[in-house]
């Protein structure tokens, strides 16, 4: 400590103390702080400015323009179409991914010979950037270009119907992120102690009873945050579907994202728009995660 | 999927620090007069050293690095290229033109430009333009493009235009003379039948982007005008995709769609990949990027012919990209010299044709490299026909190219469906060209 000694004298010890560690403590804050203001406020800022203001792409700040940004995007015809295929597309998303790691959590938890391997080789796609990845399905589906279509007579079309491009996203989605979150699961699985269940069996529990009324509840934060991360992730998909589908066949796989990307570069070349859909999209998405946490938290406690 | 959410939110940073730049930039910059009109310069700009910025899309790569390295050897300025994904293109130099920072050259989709010359991304080069001995001889479809309220902002860049492409060892083998392709659209039906007709597994009629809008404005439009009909009125703002003709060539389509001589794969085509099938051998005839030649000739004897009409005619979809100097250059005068030299005889033949790209001057359609190949010499000419045009809209992209534009539900309902929307397609496609 250099503080010269006349002032060590003149503050009162205690109060000396917790300013220094107050003055610690803001210094330790101010990092994460301007990092919040820079990335996060500001921008959200500029968002708000511009969702209210006659602003292109080309031309900049026009000025205000009194809300005709959002009359402009409830207007679009593809909007509420665009709205219930999200929706539809993360419920598909949330319940076959979850479900799913869940059991590969389970099925890798106990550890035997083949434990490492079998969790290795879930992972790994996780370790793929999703752009790639859907790259690599583009491949595996283009007719072209497909080694899949060298088991049957007549040429599947895995992009052509809005079904079937729905359900081949599904597939890429859950290839890549299974992995993920079969760790996410299995870190909650392991955190359960094993007296628990030493309890339970000595008290005669069958496996799906210690699975119903042991496992389930005891996993429910983890569950918890695989499906408020889920939920999130699938309500602004973008990527896999502007790379396998452009929104197609017949705008019927277009997301929110990718009405608000269409709004600002593809056609109407319009930033405002785009700023109001996304302030609205934010709304929505804080109402969203508001409920679910209030939801999957409330009989925890 | 937390990866996805920060990837996001990266990008929005981005985005939103662009946009603060450009607030910062756009209010130094209110005297636009800062740039200096490059026709003081003289016919051929200034070569004084200078380092220029240019951008262009990736699908131009090879011409122009060609044409940047050949201008590089031979000047004292220095051009440096950046070459930015097709996707990416029109964001990235929109955020660069909020922010007052485009490059001093910068190309641009033939089809995009009127509406960046209206934002006046571009300045202007009327007098420049006027001052070149060879100006009446360029390219007359792609300077109407880049003119806005009389006066030009463009020159063509790189030429790309459509023609139609046949496998002259398919058409042997399905019995059609080789050496002639299609002079009407019920030839092109019957010719791309005649191929399906061989049942070779693997090998289809012919082939589009069934869910490209870009695709087919690039292939179909020619087949209209060469029946002598228009897509759009002159102002860009009414469609006349419901017309006789354009209902002929949908009639055609649907046609070779129901006896199946559509590849597979076709209507999830969203044209990544829709010039492969033809370069693997698999395709009979279909209309094609003619900037391809070179790449298809490599895997498949090609034959090449214009787009025709109903009854004949010739046409092709002048295309490609034109280039002007940004209205942020504070080199006008040097960027001018890159213009003037791409316009000259040294860059349109021993460059641009050197690799057998269209040349954009009709005084050079018949040179030293045409003449060693016929199909070649026939895509110069059919680029200066009076039936190949550029069309001309301020909302072409978001009324065409944008995914699920309404020409793509258009033609959708055209191909796939039994053609009864028609009418109202059409309107829909009317209303976005008409919007403000």
């Amino acid at each position: 400590m250099t503080v010269p000694a006349v002032r060590v004298h003149s503050l009162p010890g205690r109060r000396r103390r917790r300013l220094s560690s107050s003055l610690a403590g803001w210094g330790y804050a101010t990092p994460t702080a301007a990092f919040v203001l820079i990335f996060f406020v500001v921008p959200i800022g500029i968002v708000a400015r511009m969702s209210v203001s006659d602003w292109k792409l080309f031309t900049g700040d026009q000025g205000w323009n009194s809300g005709k940004n959002f009359q402009s995007a409830m207007d679009d015809n593809l909007l509420w179409p665009a709205v219930w295929f999200t929706v539809k597309y993360t419920v598909v998303t949330t319940v076959i991914l979850l479900a799913l790691a869940l059991g590969l959590a389970l099925l890798v938890q106990e550890s035997n010979r083949w434990t490492g391997f079998l969790r290795t080789s879930f992972l790994i796609p996780s370790a793929l950037g999703l752009a790639s990845a859907s790259l690599l399905f583009y491949a595996l589906y283009s007719p072209q270009s497909s080694p899949l279509l060298g088991f049957t007579d007549k040429p599947i079309s895995f992009l052509g119907t809005p079904m079937s491009a729905l359900w081949s996203t599904v597939a890429l989605i859950v290839w890549r992120y299974a992995g993920f979150y079969m760790l996410l699961l299995l870190v909650g699985l392991q955190s359960i102690s094993g007296d628990v269940y030493e309890a339970a069996t000595l008290d005669g529990a069958n496996r799906w009873q210690t699975f119903r009324r042991i496992t389930l509840p005891l996993l429910r934060p983890s569950l918890a945050l695989s499906t408020i991360m889920c939920v999130t992730g699938s309500l602004l998909a973008f990527d896999q579907f502007y790379i396998l589908t452009k929104g197609g066949p017949d705008n019927s796989t277009i997301t929110i994202v990718q009405l608000i990307y269409n709004s600002a570069f593809q056609g109407r070349n319009d930033l405002g728009r785009a700023a109001a859909l996304s302030v609205l999209v934010l709304g929505v998405l804080l109402i969203i995660n508001v409920v679910q946490f209030r939801g999957l938290r409330g009989k925890e406690n | 999927m937390r990866l996805d959410i920060s990837k996001k939110a990266i990008a929005g940073i981005a985005v939103a620090t662009l946009t603060m730049t450009g607030l910062a930039a756009c209010g130094g910059d209110s005297d636009k007069g800062s740039t200096a009109a490059p026709a003081a310069a003289g016919v051929d700009g200034v070569d004084d050293g200078s380092e220029l910025a240019l951008w262009t899309r990736a699908p131009l790569e090879l011409q122009a690095k060609a044409l940047v390295d050949k201008y590089n050897s031979g000047h004292k300025n220095q051009v440096k290229l950046t070459i930015v994904p097709n996707d990416d293109y029109v964001a990235k130099v929109g955020a660069a033109a909020g922010g007052g920072q485009l490059p001093d050259l910068f190309a641009a989709d033939i089809v995009y430009v009127p509406n960046w010359a209206k934002a006046g991304l571009f300045a202007d080069l009327t007098d420049s333009i006027a001052k070149l001995p060879y100006a009446d001889k360029i390219n007359q479809a792609h300077l109407a493009a880049g003119t806005y309220e009389n006066k030009k902002y463009v020159l063509p860049f790189v030429l790309d235009l459509s023609v139609m492409f046949w496998n002259k060892d398919l058409y042997k083998e399905a019995g059609l003379d080789p050496e002639k392709g299609p002079t009407t659209l019920k030839e092109f039906k019957e010719q791309a039948l005649a191929v399906q007709k061989l049942n070779k597994p693997g090998v289809n009629g012919t082939y589009f982007g069934g869910n490209c809008g870009g695709c087919n404005v690039f292939t179909w439009f020619p087949m209209v005008w060469a029946s002598g009909a228009d897509v759009m009125n002159p102002e860009g703002t009414k469609s006349l995709l419901n017309g006789t003709a354009a209902k002929e060539v949908y009639a055609t389509w649907r046609d070779l769609q129901a006896a199946g001589a559509i590849a597979a794969g076709s209507k999830d085509e969203t044209g990544a990949t829709w010039v492969a099938a033809f370069q693997q051998g698999k395709i009979g005839v279909m209309p094609y990027p003619a900037t391809l030649l070179p790449t298809a000739d490599k895997t498949v004897k090609v034959g090449v012919a214009p787009l025709p009409g109903v009854s004949g005619g010739e046409s092709t979809f002048v295309g490609g990209d034109g280039i002007g100097v940004s209205k942020d250059s504070k080199k006008s005068s040097q960027a001018w010299n890159f213009l003037a030299w791409l316009m000259s005889e040294k860059a349109q033949v021993d460059v641009l044709a050197a690799n057998n790209t269209s040349v954009a001057r009709s005084d050079l359609a018949d040179n030293s490299f045409s003449a060693k190949d016929p199909r070649v010499a026939l895509i110069n000419k059919v680029a200066g026909s009076a039936q190949s045009k550029t069309p001309v809209a301020i909302n072409f992209q978001q009324a065409f190219n944008a995914p699920g534009s309404p020409w793509v539900t258009l033609f959708r309902n055209q191909v796939y469906g039994d053609g009864s929307t028609l009418d109202k397609d059409n309107e829909a496609v009317t209303q976005v060209l008409g919007q403000q």
